[in-house]
């Protein structure tokens, strides 16, 4: 690695204090810079880290710490504690609706993100626990998109509902609920295309399904490697369409994936998989300390 | 803005434009002390001045050189590599389509015969931009369809052969020499063509893209870069960085998903967009003009 970690540069910082005998509030304003650094290397949002900081140093500062044993363990904790606290403090899953009452979820997201890979990978889980999915192609854009849920619900031996690309995506959701109800599927994943968070069209679009049909889960689908735009998609996403939970792509990658914790902070929304592949196997439940080491890169 | 002067809080302003452009911290810093030392030298006490003076230099540095599109000037073969989703197979399309309004003859090779309508998705965009398309079966040998696809190219004298890679993560050891093995084969097999390797990379993409182009590189001695998505509010400022690096050029942009939607690249917008300020050619036009 190019980088020591950042453990071993704080304990760095805090041996040369170590002859002092305690810390002074420079000595930890100094180790949170690294704890900064660490954090922006990890593409977690300018503003995001700048609010974390503040918040670290409050507790850091007049607490234990500046007297304690190994001020460096210390003040690693805290880091670790408050950003595990923000990435949400347990794994969540997916809300059902109760029974055999059908629950409708919709995958959202920018262009590329994994949405249609997401979504069979989704349909896959839950058939593994029971359940009846139907895959509903409203992505009616992209070159070969359809084709594409097509392939992939074969792969996991699930029925996918078309009505090829020149219906509104509105009117095939409607259309794929009732066919749920005839056929006794009770989930039904909606693939919607990828879109921009800034076209106000293609936003309203998926407003526009919202209000044809009851979704119960609108999930954002958000690539680990995102860099600091994140914030921006996650804000537009949750605002204009309204989100109930994330789902981080791509993390079978290098990437720190900080990603991950400005969405979170942004929407307060919580992480419920990750995909950790292309495999349509490859999707994880989300663990929020480990994502939190990843980010720190410990 | 608003600086009167250059003092610590001018600086982070400036650290927080490029950080928020995605330079990735180690080119702000770097780019931030660069400035610094250059402040110092030439006795600059303008804020606006120094600012300036860090623009023109990204400006600078970002310049393509002179001979970033001969190949479409030569019977060429255009590799498309990178990463999961990034918009590959749409640029190609695209190019394609440029390639095609200049008359030229190309040859597109589906050589992503992995994810589920590959195939399917390439052979739309060879449609539209009425380019040939030589196929591979879901689940073939991509090194096999890259032979073909130099035969066909070499027996119809295509001016240019595209050929479109599955997305592969540049960690994936083995997917990384399964490029280097396709690589191998035009070497070997097409030796007389000019050769271009573009890496693409997704503008909203963070520090990894870094990375993403030093592994490309590494396996297969990138000529330049696709940066895609830039219609989006993500600034691709990573590019800066690896220029920085490995001095690979970025050379076009996608600003869209249809097939007109890829432009040369323009260091001056690029730049201007980074640090919000309008395009050059329009401060003054604009209000001139009233258009
Ligand atoms: N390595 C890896 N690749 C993934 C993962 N999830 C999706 N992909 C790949 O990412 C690419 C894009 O995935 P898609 O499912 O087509 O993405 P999408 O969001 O539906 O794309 P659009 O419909 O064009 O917006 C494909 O090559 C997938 O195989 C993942 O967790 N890891
Ligand atoms: N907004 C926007 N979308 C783009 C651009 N380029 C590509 N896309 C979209 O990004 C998504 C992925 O594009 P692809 O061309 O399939 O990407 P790829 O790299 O070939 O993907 P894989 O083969 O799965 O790795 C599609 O929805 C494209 O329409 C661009 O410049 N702007
Ligand atoms: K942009
Ligand atoms: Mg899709
Ligand atoms: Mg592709």
């Amino acid at each position: 690695m190019a980088f020591d970690s950042l453990t071993e540069k704080l304990q760095n910082v805090f041996k040369n204090l170590r002859s002092k005998g305690r810390l002074t509030e420079d000595d930890v304003k100094e180790a949170l810079k690294e704890i900064k650094r660490a954090l922006l290397a990890a593409d977690v949002n300018f503003k995001v880290v700048k609010d974390f900081i503040k918040s670290v140093q409050e507790r850091a500062i007049g607490q234990d710490v500046m007297n304690g044993l190994n001020p460096g363990q210390m003040v690693i904790k805290i880091v670790n504690e408050e950003l595990i606290n923000l990435m949400g403090s347990e794994t969540t899953e997916i809300q059902l609706q109760p029974g055999k009452a059908i629950t409708v979820i919709m995958m959202a997201g920018l262009q590329g993100a994994g949405k249609t890979t997401t979504t069979a990978k989704l349909a896959g889980k839950f058939k593994l626990k029971g359940k009846k999915p139907l895959l509903v192609a409203c992505d009616v854009y992209r070159p070969a998109a359809i084709k594409q849920l097509q392939v992939n619900g074969e792969k996991q031996g699930v029925e996918v509902f078309s009505m090829g690309e020149n219906h509104k995506p509105a009117n095939i959701a409607r259309a794929a609920i009732e066919h749920a109800q005839k056929n006794g599927n009770d989930l039904v994943i909606l693939d919607t295309a990828g879109r921009l968070h800034i076209d106000e069209d293609m936003m309203a679009e998926l407003e526009e399904i919202k209000e044809e049909v009851e979704v119960h889960q609108t999930i954002l689908v958000i690539d680990a490697m995102t860099g600091q735009d994140a914030v921006n998609v996650a804000k537009e996403f949750n605002e204009k369409v309204g989100i109930d939970g994330v789902i981080v792509t791509k993390l079978d990658g290098d990437t720190r994936g900080g990603a991950a914790l400005s969405v979170k902070a942004v929407t307060g929304k919580p992480i419920l998989y990750v995909g950790m592949g292309e495999k349509l196997s490859d999707l994880e439940q989300f663990y929020p300390d480990r994502m939190a080491s990843r980010i720190l890169g410990m | 803005h608003g600086f009167s002067r250059i003092d610590d809080d001018f600086y982070e302003e400036l650290e927080e434009v490029l950080i928020m452009g995605d330079l990735g911290v180690q080119a702000t810093y770097d780019i931030l002390d660069d400035l610094k030392a250059k402040v110092k030298e030439k006795h600059i006490k303008e804020p606006m001045e120094c600012r300036e003076l860090l623009i023109e230099s990204i400006k600078e540095q970002m310049d393509i050189g002179e001979t970033a599109y001969e190949f479409e000037n030569h019977t060429s073969v255009v590799m498309v590599i990178g990463v999961n989703g990034v918009g590959k197979t749409t640029t190609i399309g695209k190019l394609a389509g440029k390639l095609r309004a200049e008359d030229k003859k190309v040859v597109i090779a589906a050589a992503d015969t992995f994810r589920a309508a590959a195939g399917e998705q390439l052979k739309e965009w060879a449609n539209r931009s009425q380019a040939e398309l030589i196929g591979g079966q879901e689940g073939s040998d991509p090194a096999s369809v890259v032979f073909d696809a130099v035969a066909a190219a070499k027996a119809r004298h295509a001016d240019v052969l595209m050929i479109d890679t599955a997305g592969r993560l540049h960690n994936k050891k083995n997917l990384m020499e399964e490029l280097r093995k396709m690589n191998k084969i035009i070497d070997r097999e097409f030796p007389e063509a000019y050769r271009e390797t573009l890496v693409v990379l997704d503008a909203t993409t963070g520090q990894n893209a870094l990375q993403q182009a030093k592994e490309f590189n590494d396996v297969a001695e990138i000529t330049g870069i696709v940066l895609t998505k830039m219609d989006g509010t993500a600034k691709g400022g990573i590019a800066v960085a690896i220029h920085a690096e490995l001095g690979v050029p970025v050379k076009y942009i996608g600003v869209g998903e249809t097939i007109d939607d890829l432009q040369k690249f323009d260091a001056d917008d690029f730049v201007n967009a980074l640090f919000e300020r309008p395009k050059d050619d329009e401060t003054s036009e604009e209000v001139s003009e009233n258009k």
